[in-house]
């Protein structure tokens, strides 16, 4: 599906150490410009320390970060933010006291164009339009359902005009029905030529949807490749079967 | 600019304007000694607002700022004769200068610890003052009667600071109400809901939480420097008083933090409710323990503040009323 080759992001033999945990273990991978990225693993593989890693939240213990040919590594979160980088939060962090325009109003002032308070007002309801949240926009955020929370996310990293987006978990408690529109949402934000990287849990969501996957179990990468390719990894499969349950979904996803 | 269009900030600068007017019209001495008062605790409030009500940032010893104008602009006023508004706003700026170097680090620490320290930091400065010959030690500085005479007088010198005051405090208020209105504002309100979150969306939190204490700093040490221009006197005690920094907190968490309106209203009530009970023969001394029980009822019921209550309440009135 990526309708181009040139890398956009690279992870160099990257690890992460808290005491004497290694959240991470010497992982690699590189994400092309345009395609969505799949990143899964069971719980506390270290998928999420990846993404504070690649976002800034805090540096890699050694390996370097590149984004778009620039080494990244150790940078702010804001730094990265102003690159071009976005995130949403697989524990939604809504700005509760704020209105949902407010916001998403943030995302659009201090993203990528760091534009000035009324364009990213404009800014911010096409992009509520866009993930369907216009009627609520004057609300509090507080006052959102939880699939609410999760669009609001989404719309406040897309508001910042990202050029690579890290979704984690945008599913995660869901009903089908909200699982079906978020799909299409990031559907069609793939389409207009954001580069996404994505954890997700749903094993069926993120095999349709991904152009390649990488498999993350206990810091250490065990597989990378197409859906089709790592749902037949024996390494994958057996990582799995700890949770019978995840490992029934997960073939039968890939079937 | 766009921000200005709005009306609602015109009535409320019509209305303390016009309130600030009264003394003068009516030649009363003794309300425009009160109106004193309330200017400057509207301006103390106001600007605690801005650390505290749009940034989440507790400046519980925001009085310090208050102090140290009033010390710089005083010694330079007695010194060296320097003008009351240009020493004001040396004092001012001053303030800002030394809010800008503590808040670099003192900014780091995050909810309770950064309030202890702003304490800290007043009580440090108190000590300072008290032990340094300098600025007269722990009896203070005084005028010279002859300092007023430029001014035309003790009399007119109180007119002029009084008018000064009114300026200051309208111009507080605009900026208030700037800041909440602008990018800047709502970058601060961004860290305030989830500063994690913030540095997630682009905002630099340091670089903004140490703009706006420098910000929150220059008003209130422009007002100390016209109150003790007025006063004549200034010594460690009342320069640096927390209890005055608790109650222009109970003021704003009274009037509703973050609202521009808030700390006006809160500043307002809170002033004339210490009035009344001052006045009052058996309440007399227990206006702070007054001041303690009220604030511990917004906090438990009425969390959002007057004008936060009336926002939450009657959402019509949310676009008209900040």
């Amino acid at each position: 599906m990526s309708t181009t080759n040139s890398v956009i992001l690279t992870i160099e033999n990257v690890s992460k150490r808290f005491g004497g945990l290694l959240a991470l273990d010497k992982v690699n991978l590189s994400v092309k410009e345009g395609e969505i990225f799949g990143i899964i693993g069971p719980n506390g593989a270290g998928k999420t320390t990846l993404f504070n890693v690649i976002n800034g939240v805090y540096p890699p213990t050694e390996g370097r970060v590149k984004f778009r040919g620039e080494d990244v590594t150790g940078l702010q979160p804001f730094d990265m933010s102003k690159r071009g980088l976005a995130r949403t939060f697989q524990v939604v962090r809504p700005l509760s006291e704020l209105t949902v325009r407010e916001n998403v109003t943030v995302g659009a002032c201090f993203g990528r164009e760091h534009l000035p308070l009324e364009k990213a007002e404009k800014v911010a309801d096409e992009v509520l339009e866009y993930v369907g949240l216009a009627e609520r926009k004057e609300m509090l955020a507080s006052k959102l359902n939880v699939a609410q929370k999760k669009r609001l996310e989404m719309a406040r990293a897309l508001a910042a005009r990202p050029i690579l987006l890290l979704l984690d978990e945008v599913l995660a408690g869901l009903n089908p029905h909200e699982v079906a529109d978020m799909l299409g949402v990031v559907r069609k934000i793939r389409d207009q030529g954001i580069t996404i990287l994505m954890i997700e849990h749903l094993m069926h969501a993120v095999m349709n949807l991904s152009d390649r996957v990488f498999v993350l179990d206990y810091g250490a990468q065990i597989a990378e490749g197409t859906p089709q390719e790592v749902s037949n990894h024996p390494k994958v499969i057996e990582a799995y079967l700890g949770d019978p349950k995840v490992a029934q979904r997960f073939l039968e996803g890939a079937a | 600019m766009k921000t200005l269009s709005s009306p609602f900030i015109w009535i409320i600068l019509v209305v303390v304007g016009g309130a600030s007017l009264l003394p003068i019209l009516t030649n009363s001495v003794s309300l425009r000694e009160d109106m004193f008062l309330m200017l400057m605790l509207v301006i103390l409030a106001s600007s605690i607002n801005i650390i505290m009500g749009y940034t989440g940032y507790v400046s519980f010893g925001h009085i310090v700022f208050f102090g140290l104008g009033g010390y710089l602009a005083f010694f330079l006023m007695k010194e060296f004769q320097v003008q009351f508004m240009l020493a004001a706003l040396v004092g001012g700026a001053g303030a800002s200068l030394i809010a800008f170097f503590i808040g670099i680090p003192v900014l780091r620490l995050r909810g309770a610890y950064f309030a202890l320290a702003t304490i800290g930091i007043n009580e440090a400065f108190r000590s300072f003052f008290t032990n340094f010959d300098l600025f007269g030690g722990a009896v203070g500085m005084f005028f010279n009667f002859s300092v007023y005479d430029a001014y035309g007088g003790a009399k007119n010198a109180g007119q002029l600071a009084y008018y000064a005051m009114v300026v200051l405090a309208l111009v507080t208020i605009g900026t208030s109400f700037v800041i909440k209105k602008s990018k800047f504002g709502l970058g601060l309100m961004a860290i305030r809901e989830d500063q994690d979150a913030s540095m997630v969306l682009g905002i630099d939190p340091a670089r903004l939480k140490v703009l706006t204490y420098t910000i929150s700093a220059f008003f209130p040490a422009v007002a100390g420097a016209l109150f003790f221009f007025k006063n004549g006197l200034i010594e460690p005690g009342p320069a640096f008083e927390l209890h005055r920094s608790i109650e222009a907190l109970v003021m704003v968490m009274l009037g509703g933090y973050g609202t521009v309106t808030g700390p006006i209203v809160g500043a307002v009530v809170y002033e004339r409710l210490r009035g009344f009970l001052i006045t009052d023969p058996t309440l007399s001394n227990a206006h702070l323990v007054i001041a303690g029980v009220l604030l511990l009822l917004i906090v438990l019921f009425v969390t959002a503040g007057v004008i936060g209550w009336v926002r939450q309440r009657v959402p019509a009135l949310r676009r008209y009323l900040e």
